[in-house]
């Protein structure tokens, strides 16, 4: 089985979904020609043309609102906001329209789309360049939030996406999008939406992340276990809305300590619908305070070095937090 | 006032060689949208709904331009004005009644959203929410799926002079102008944004001057002229369906009643300004141009009354009678099921 980076299985994502669903067309800002500012829809413009591949004009507001339009006319575009940061112009047509669509309607229409963005910090973006935008979308009701941490799922996922008839926001680790490597196969297979998956199995506590902090926690877990004999149990969660509460819940049942990480800001960022899903369902497992690693309350990421360093959880961070936590 | 166009009491039939039945048909769904609007201003004055939006003195552009589009099969993106284009699409009185108590079976939205925030796949509506102009580059991007597809269906979109504000409103037509998309825009200038005049929202004097900027066409129609509404929209409609792209089309009206039963228009305009364009009712014009013509006479017009008088009856006891939907209801699926199909 073929190796390929995060980016690629995005990117054979998308060429077999528009080779098998001619439905399927692509549109966002440099997405033809250029390939995508990150590359991720390279070749697709010579292969597909300018009618599947459509450079947008710099506008993130129409380049949803294009879509959701486009998919209540049967079509099922694919829009890409060059970096999440800029996904704000496109609010109200996300969570005012695209999620709303089938309810407001009472199941007349639906809004088949997806809106892929690169999200995240680590890689001297600054302010603009680095938001981890997923808590603002994964509260409103209708909008399915994916977020890949692996080449494999990326492909998986994004498959799924395409086939789902319903908004689907599809952020990716920009800082892994080379960086994260795995097997994936050349064939077809989707990744079901709204599965957490364990990756890791462990007794001790258990460690819930996404995208880029998820592979951070998984060399966290294996320093600890290397180091202290420390077994984490690792929890993807693959998909944030909707939330795959049983995996979720079932860990914590088996480990009673629980550690979410995640580089968004810690203030009503993802973690504490986590926090309050433990507390709320599986108080009496519960063998130590839930924790949170996450950013600090400031704009993230502040783009020096150091500061970006200061903001982002790692590795060795996220490892000296499970040793706090199995102390307990 | 810029609203020159519509000073003129007469219906502008010029190069035009209508049907009858089709001259008679508009002014039986002008009546009908009408007195639906009429009764429901009466329900809300006696306390049995909650809010009603008028498109009192919008029937001309609305019913002129729906019974011109290919109706069922062209796409219409409306706004919350538009009860007349729904009626002549085909929504029912009844239908609309549903709405407006937020009664159960009611077709729009289950009762979900307020009443005016249409939906009809039957009839080619498309689901609308509440804030203004998003409808715009979404119609470009039902456009664009029509393209795409080969078909020659065209997307209506409607919006107030208000609504042309918004960056929607620029990047949904910015949209239409680059691909050649097939739209009619259709702005209905009723020269007030509840109480900001048309003069605080543009600096220039009309929206159709805009087209230019957007690369496609722009028209302006007297809006308060049915038959006027009905050729500047089938041009525009041709335009699109011969692949040369969209059209703003401006139309010149007025709303002599308030923005909605919230408001009180007296805070902000004159009653002789209203006076004024009352006598332009789009609705006496038609029908002193049919009377003059004889395609109707005042029998023929007192049963139109008549019939549309008992629909609305009917319809609005029918409605009264209907249950509220269950609380439960409430929980209907966010979700579409995995098998949908648009």
């Amino acid at each position: 089985m073929p190796e390929m980076t995060l980016i690629e299985g995005v990117r054979q994502a998308m060429d077999e979904e528009m080779a098998r669903d001619e439905r399927v067309f692509i549109t966002g800002e440099d997405v033809g020609q250029r390939g995508g500012v990150f590359r991720a829809t390279l070749g697709l413009f010579e292969k597909y043309g300018p009618d599947r591949v459509i450079d947008s004009p710099l506008a993130e507001l129409s380049i949803v609102a294009v879509g959701v339009g486009a998919a209540l006319g049967g079509m099922r575009p694919i829009c890409e906001i060059q970096f999440a940061d800029y996904i704000f112009p496109a609010f109200n047509q996300i969570v005012n329209e695209a999620a709303l669509v089938h309810y407001r309607s009472g199941g007349e229409w639906a809004a088949p789309l997806v809106i892929r963005a690169p999200y995240g910090g680590g890689i001297g973006g600054g302010l603009y360049h680095s938001q981890s935008v997923e808590a603002y979308f994964a509260h409103a009701p209708g909008l399915k939030v994916v977020i890949p941490s692996t080449a494999y799922d990326a492909k998986g996922l994004l498959k799924a996406a395409v086939r789902d008839p319903n908004p689907v926001l599809f952020f990716e680790p920009k800082k892994g999008y080379r960086l994260i490597k795995d097997a994936v196969p050349d064939e077809d297979y989707t990744v079901p939406l709204g599965e957490a998956k364990v990756t890791r199995e462990g007794g001790d506590l258990t460690v819930y992340a996404y995208g880029m902090m998820h592979y951070y926690v998984l060399q966290a877990a294996e320093m600890v276990a290397r180091q202290e004999g420390i077994q984490a149990e690792v929890v993807d969660l693959r998909t944030l809305a909707p939330l795959d509460t049983a995996t979720v819940i079932e860990s914590f049942k088996k480990t009673g300590k629980a550690l979410i990480v995640y580089e968004d800001n810690r203030f009503l960022g993802y973690g504490a619908e986590i926090a309050a899903l433990l507390a709320d369902e599986a108080f009496e497992y519960m063998d130590a305070p839930i924790r949170r690693l996450a950013g600090p309350d400031i704009p993230g990421v502040p783009f020096a070095h150091s500061m970006q360093d200061f903001f982002m959880p790692n590795p060795d961070k996220i490892a000296a937090a499970i040793r706090e936590l199995a102390e307990y | 006032m810029a609203q020159n166009l519509t000073r003129s009491h007469q219906i502008d039939d010029a190069g035009l060689d209508l049907d009858a039945a089709l001259l008679r048909e508009m002014y039986r769904l002008m009546v009908l949208a009408r007195r639906t609007d009429e009764r429901t201003w009466v329900l809300h004055r006696q306390g049995k709904i909650a809010f009603h939006i008028s498109g009192i003195g919008h029937e001309a552009i609305q019913v002129g331009a729906a019974l011109a589009m290919h109706r069922g099969y062209d796409y219409a993106h409306l706004y919350y004005r538009d009860l007349a284009f729904n009626i002549a699409l085909g929504y029912t009185p009844y239908e609309f009644f549903l709405a407006v108590y937020g009664k159960q079976g009611e077709t729009t939205s289950g009762a979900r959203q307020m009443p005016s925030n249409w939906s009809a796949r039957r009839l080619g509506i498309v689901t609308a929410s509440s804030p203004v102009a998003t409808q715009v580059p979404q119609a470009a991007g039902l456009a664009l799926a029509s393209k795409l597809k080969g078909e020659d269906r065209v997307t209506v979109v409607c919006l107030g002079e208000g609504s042309t504000s918004e960056g929607d409103f620029f990047e949904g037509l910015n949209w239409a102008g680059v691909h050649q998309l097939p739209v009619v825009c259709i702005v209905q200038n009723n020269i007030y944004a509840i109480s900001v005049p048309v003069h605080l929202q543009m600096a220039v004097p009309n929206v159709a001057d805009r087209a230019p900027m957007f690369g496609i066409a722009g028209a302006i129609c007297d809006g308060n002229d049915v038959v006027a509404s009905y050729r500047a929209m089938s041009e525009a409609l041709d335009r699109a369906r011969r692949g040369e792209g969209a059209t703003l089309l401006e139309a010149k009206t007025y709303r002599p009643v308030p923005h909605s039963s919230d408001d009180d228009d007296r805070t902000y305009r004159s009653r002789d300004e209203v006076e004024e364009w009352k006598q332009r009712d789009p609705i006496k014009r038609f029908q002193a141009y049919l009377l003059e013509r004889g395609l109707l006479d005042d029998e023929q017009i007192d049963a139109i009354e008549q019939e549309v008088r008992a629909e609305i009856d009917e319809a609005q006891a029918r409605a009264e009678a209907a249950p509220y939907p269950p609380a439960e209801d409430a929980l209907f699926p966010v979700f579409a099921p995995p098998d949908f199909e648009q």
